[in-house]
């Protein structure tokens, strides 16, 4: 065994800390949060420094590195501010999508203006009538027509729908099979003016920076080359997909769990009440201090996540165990950085409040808890 | 980064499994449950087989490998059988301080039989006055009388102390100094010296088999060749020494955890409720899917204190943290698993009932959740 980051890693998480630092601020979060407006300068200027797809190969534009080294990028990011890091860190969504399944062309085509920071990606799974249930029958139908494909349907709670220039939408390609999940195709599918319609989802509870949308294809026209990967495998596609995602969402709920506890212990030392810096309460420190627990605990199950999937390893039932407990961790971490900062935790001023609305997606999205602990019991009960 | 264990560290694992599944038999755990009396026939077999001291040097007896083995060997007998698993892991308790502060021939002369299964390891540190509140002025004091110390005063809750070679004493050899703490020493009491009176305490939750005693030392003599490491530094080596000792019972934690975990698993499969095995009743499976997720954080945290304390940087903020979360897991766990035992796990037929025996007392020995919690603070204020 090996607890420790290697010099190259340590050295990419303090490039990224020095860039958050010099660009992140809580003027720009808030404004962005306020406004729900994705942060294009920021973006550009993270992808100029390889912070986006740093896990895809240089040849795409990335940097060559791992699942584990996108972690430490995300984490660093996420940490330093959650609202910020995760519009960021979520312009790429889908990419490795294309690169596993991709044809070279489609892999030219698109990646390289991911990692430029020229173009944003998006996942279309979910639709109105399912939810996480991704394996019933989809509404969202692809045919083949004379030119191509046409599809028509709905996807919705689409992360960048609104901003997105190309999509990787998963479709019914067989109405009549069943189990209707071995019917189910992937799609690039590029964004469109007849038969493409965004609306915009607004007044999100959190991550205000990452724009959300609902997607409706009406008989829309996709030319021939958009398949992604192969026929009626795109449900196998994605859950293979989900094994490394879930593992980046995981990073995201863990920078957020590290902010909460970076900023509630700078408060805790700064702060006093009854003449004494509110750490010096055992009811205090105790806080912090579970909160330090569960952050480190979390932390191993997703590096070690991370690094399953680097060594051809990944196992679905950690990257869902590194989901669900770093998810559940952020949501308890900001719960108690709020308590910590007492009736001005309340307040926009602090970032925590943010931090309080932006950590609860992580239980949701990217398959949710409940998903996650159904994907967790299924590995156990093959156990011997 | 690196998750795996080495081939090694795996044949390590395998054999205590295989050990515990061999020599772990209920005649053996009911005999000895039964009578409270320590367990020498598995100790050494155990030794004999390398188990016990696995991370002392070769050269007294030990196998050269790490905490990280330690904990492994501590896991396995754990989460096979807690009563006889736990009582197995004490036998070489505080051994470490000799390893770490003695002269050769402290080492030469009392670690090598512990190894070997021939004696026990007892530590005292705990006063009845004091629980974990080891920084106060000792009411055990060992005066200088010639070359001689004079020790008086009262430890309770000591493992292995009627029965070992030796009492690894922390005591306060200057009771005037301020903090208290900068006054204590440890000196190791051979059992047999005049003046020491062991008597066991019986009736316990757990651990039946393991011993537990309170001794009084009423002008007992020992050379001054007995002290152990640095006269009135007995406090901060007894911090270091926890750092580490902490991971095994960290270990304990985790097995006990992990044995619930196996055990609920296996009877959420069998067990047919509502015409259908319990696992597939998503109540059940959400349930054994927080067990799992908890088992494994436990273990990766206790995994990396091991390493961390055998590559030189044990750190003691993870060692607190290994302890206090894998502690906690095996108290939830266990709790869950009876849950799913449903009224089967108050009978003493299932052995979910011992696992629930033993999960909480991993909460409160060797520094209890507070006082662990305590030390985190203190690391992450800095």
């Amino acid at each position: 065994m090996n607890f420790e980051l290697t010099e190259e890693q340590l050295d990419i998480q303090n490039a990224v800390r020095e860039f958050c630092e010099d660009h992140f601020t809580r003027e720009l979060a808030s404004e962005c949060d306020k406004d729900e407006k994705f942060p294009w300068e920021l973006h550009k200027k993270a992808a100029e420094l390889g912070f986006i797809g740093v896990h895809l190969p240089e040849e795409y534009g990335g940097q060559g590195y791992g699942c584990m080294e996108n972690v430490i990028v995300v984490e660093a990011l996420c940490r330093a501010d959650s609202t910020l890091g995760t519009a960021a860190i979520l312009s790429d969504l889908g990419c490795e999508l294309v690169l596993k399944f991709g044809t070279e062309e489609q892999k030219e085509k698109y990646l390289s203006k991911i990692t430029e920071g020229e173009a944003i990606s998006a996942v279309a799974l979910t639709e109105p009538a399912r939810g996480s249930a991704i394996s019933e029958r989809l509404d969202t139908v692809a045919s083949k027509s004379s030119q191509g494909w046409t599809i028509s349907g709905t996807k919705t709670l689409i992360t960048n729908a609104p901003i997105a220039d190309f999509f990787v939408t998963l479709c019914q390609t067989d109405v009549e099979v069943d189990p209707p999940y071995r019917g189910q195709s992937l799609f690039i599918v590029e964004k469109g003016i007849s038969g493409f319609e965004v609306r915009e989802l607004k007044d999100k509870m959190g991550i205000r920076a990452a724009p959300l949308g609902e997607i409706s294809f009406d008989s829309y026209p996709l030319p021939n080359g958009s398949l992604l990967g192969v026929m009626n495998r795109g449900f196998y596609h994605t859950l293979e997909w989900f094994n490394e995602s879930r593992v980046e969402i995981a990073a995201q709920a863990l920078g957020i769990a590290q902010g909460a506890l970076d900023r509630a212990l700078r408060y805790a030392k700064e702060r006093e009440v009854s003449g004494m810096p509110i750490y010096e309460f055992q009811a205090v420190s105790h806080k912090l201090a579970e909160m330090a627990i569960k952050i480190e605990g979390s932390r191993l199950l997703v590096y070690k996540a991370a690094w399953l999937i680097d060594q051809g390893r990944a196992d679905p039932m950690l990257s869902s165990m590194a989901k669900a407990r770093a998810g559940r961790v952020a949501v308890e971490a900001v719960d108690e950085a709020v308590q910590i900062h007492g009736g001005y935790g309340y307040l926009g001023e602090y970032d925590v409040e943010r931090l309080y609305r932006d950590a609860k997606i992580t239980e949701i999205y990217e398959g949710t808890r409940e998903v996650q602990k159904n994907t967790i019991a299924r590995f156990l009960a093959r156990r011997a | 980064m690196n998750f795996d264990l080495t081939e090694e560290q795996v044949d390590i694992r395998d054999a205590v499994r295989e050990f515990c599944e061999k020599e772990f038999t209920e005649e053996i755990l009911d005999k000895y449950c039964e009578t409270e009396e320590f367990p020498w026939e598995l100790l050494i077999k155990a030794a004999r087989l390398g188990f016990i001291g696995i991370h002392f040097p070769e050269e007294y007896g030990g196998q050269d490998y790490g905490y990280l083995e330690n904990a492994i060997v501590a896991e396995e007998m754990t989460r096979a059988n807690p009563e006889l698993g736990i009582s197995l892991t004490f036998a070489d308790f505080g051994t470490e301080l000799i390893l770490k502060y003695g002269t050769e021939e402290q080492k030469e002369k009392y670690v090598p039989r512990v190894a070997k299964g021939e004696g026990l390891s007892a530590s005292a540190f705990t006063e009845p006055s004091g629980g974990s509140d080891i920084s106060k002025c000792l009411e055990t004091v060992a005066l200088k009388e010639g070359d001689e110390f004079v020790i008086n005063g009262r430890k309770t809750f000591i493992t292995n102390a009627n029965i070992s070679d030796f009492i690894i004493t922390l005591c306060q050899t200057n009771p005037d100094s301020k903090p208290t703490y900068r006054g204590q020493s440890i000196i190791v009491v051979a059992n047999d010296t005049p003046g020491i009176d062991v008597t066991k305490l019986t009736g316990k939750l757990g651990i039946k088999p393991s011993q537990t005693c309170e001794v009084s030392f009423s002008d007992v003599r020992v050379p001054e060749d007995n002290l152990l490491g640095e006269l009135d530094r007995g406090f901060y080596h007894t911090l270091e020494f926890l750092n580490e000792s902490r991971i095994e019972i960290a270990a304990q934690g985790l097995g006990i955890a992990q044995g619930s975990l196996d055990r609920a698993l296996t009877y959420a499969k069998e067990r047919t409720l509502f015409g259908r095995p319990l696992i597939e009743l998503q109540a059940v499976a959400h349930k054994l899917a927080d067990m799992a997720i908890k088992v494994e954080a436990a273990r990766l945290l206790t995994y990396k204190a091991g390493w961390l304390a055998d590559n030189g940087k044990t750190d003691p903020m993870v060692s607190s943290i290994a302890k206090t979360y894998a502690a906690r897991a095996g108290v939830e766990v266990t709790d869950e698993a009876a849950q799913i035992f449903g009224g089967y796990y108050f009978l003493d037929d299932y052995e979910i009932e011992m696992f629930y025996r033993h999960a909480k007392i991993i909460e409160i020995y060797e520094g209890t959740k507070e006082v662990q919690l305590d030390n985190i603070a203190r690391c992450l204020r800095r």
